[in-house]
């Protein structure tokens, strides 16, 4: 498996988890489904561009700092978007967003490719 | 009237005279004095034709006239003639001087001996001396493969060069497999020879051996500085240096994994560790993740309590 589609799995698995924890959040609980399926996309974007940046540039921490970067850029684009009740959850969508973009960012540059 | 007797600055200057190889049957120009061992000396010398300097071994004076030391010196070129590999010194030329002393040139090799590199900085980080320690074992794997036990492993026989090179040096106490002549000559280093090779069993001459030379060496390099040894190293040391060779480790290239492992933070082969144990190596190598992961639940936490929505 390549880095990219490695990048591509773990941000798909990490954005479906963090987009679960919107469950304790009762506010938007009625739109868990919505945000699992967005969070998810948005976790397989952050895992694309980091798996690319990984194979581009071999550095553990460059890839933890773009991860956090682009997890962030993407979490701001989904958090300005208004919620159904018309509020914005900046707070709660860009802290852990960048974090988990760190962790993809990390994750694609640890994985080592099968060399067939 | 007797004559008075000669000082010792002027024998010693005539006996320095006498060990001087002649070389002009073979076209180089002496140099200093590199250093001296039991087997040889060892010059610098210059190679006007090729331009290049290169390092001379010559058998010494005493032995001149032994049979044994002359064939001992052929033997030692030839091997590394057979050696061709980045961690062993090639040879130029082998010769005989007009006083019939054997003679080889090799590559001179510039760089420190792993014994002082090491006193020259004992806060050298371990990882380091580990790295180096796997390119000797490299070398000394690549000999075995090709039925050569180098038999004399020690820090003063091994060479860091001034790019991180690692060469392994003296091969002159080496047993080939199929060159006739049985390993029972004594010799080696005390502290570094397996105790086969010290009780003179010429049947149990083999790589195992040189494992527990390197596991000696593993002991040096980890013990400089006065660093306290890891459990995990201290085993894999303790399994190198097992008395009875079959407890040793097979091959040296399983001595270097077990090393590459622990530089790994993986497990050791050599050593049972402790749930505890096991537990804080799995932290220690995977502390980046951890931490992240760790970042990220406080996170969540300081949401769900300050900031529920």
């Amino acid at each position: 498996m390549n880095k990219i589609v490695y990048g591509l799995l773990v941000g798909a698995v990490l954005g479906a988890f963090d987009g679960l924890t919107a469950y304790f959040t009762p506010a938007v609980r009625p739109f868990l489904l919505g945000i699992v399926i967005g969070s998810t996309f948005k976790g397989m974007i952050a895992g694309l561009a980091a798996g690319v940046f990984a194979r581009k540039v071999n550095s553990v921490p460059a890839g933890i700092a773009f991860g956090f970067v682009v997890g962030l850029i993407l979490a701001y684009a989904v958090a300005a978007m208004p919620s159904a009740t018309g509020e914005h959850y900046y707070w709660q969508i860009m802290l852990p967003g960048s974090i988990v973009g760190a962790i993809v960012g990390y994750a694609a540059q640890k994985h080592i490719p099968a060399v067939r | 009237m007797p004559e008075p007797p000669l000082p010792d600055a002027v024998i010693a200057r005539l006996q320095f005279r006498c060990e001087e190889p002649d070389l002009a049957a073979c076209g180089h120009l002496l140099g200093p004095e590199l250093g001296r061992g039991g087997m040889g000396v060892v010059y610098r010398a210059h190679d006007p034709e090729l331009g290049r300097d290169v390092a001379l071994k010559v058998v010494p004076v005493a032995d001149a006239d032994r049979p044994d030391a002359l064939e001992r010196l052929r033997r030692e070129a030839r091997t590394l003639a057979r050696l061709e590999h980045p961690g062993i010194v090639p040879v130029h030329t082998v010769g005989v001087l007009p006083d019939g002393r054997i003679f080889y040139t090799m590559r001179l090799v510039q760089g420190e001996r792993l014994d002082r590199f090491a006193a020259a900085g004992p806060d050298r980080p371990l990882p380091e001396m580990l790295r180096l320690f796997v390119r000797v074992c490299e070398t000394v794997a690549f000999a075995h493969a090709a039925g050569v036990v180098h038999r004399d492993l020690k820090p003063a026989n091994l060479m860091v060069g001034a790019f991180g090179d690692v060469l392994v040096l003296d091969w002159g106490l080496a047993h080939s497999a199929g060159d006739g002549i049985s390993p029972r000559r004594q010799g080696g280093t005390r502290g570094f020879m397996a105790p086969e090779q010290e009780s003179g069993d010429a049947g149990e001459i083999e790589p195992r051996t040189d494992v527990f030379a390197l596991g000696a060496v593993l002991r040096f390099l980890a013990g400089c500085g006065g660093r306290p040894t890891p459990n995990a190293l201290r085993s894999i040391i303790a399994r190198a240096t097992a008395t009875v060779p079959a407890s040793r480790y097979a091959a040296v290239s399983d001595l270097a994994a077990d090393v590459l492992r622990f530089l790994d933070g993986e497990r050791v082969t050599a050593h049972r560790e402790s749930i505890w144990e096991r537990l804080t190596r799995l932290i220690r190598r995977h502390r980046v993740l951890l931490g992240l992961v760790l970042a990220y639940l406080v996170m969540r936490a300081v949401l769900f309590f300050f900031l529920p929505g």
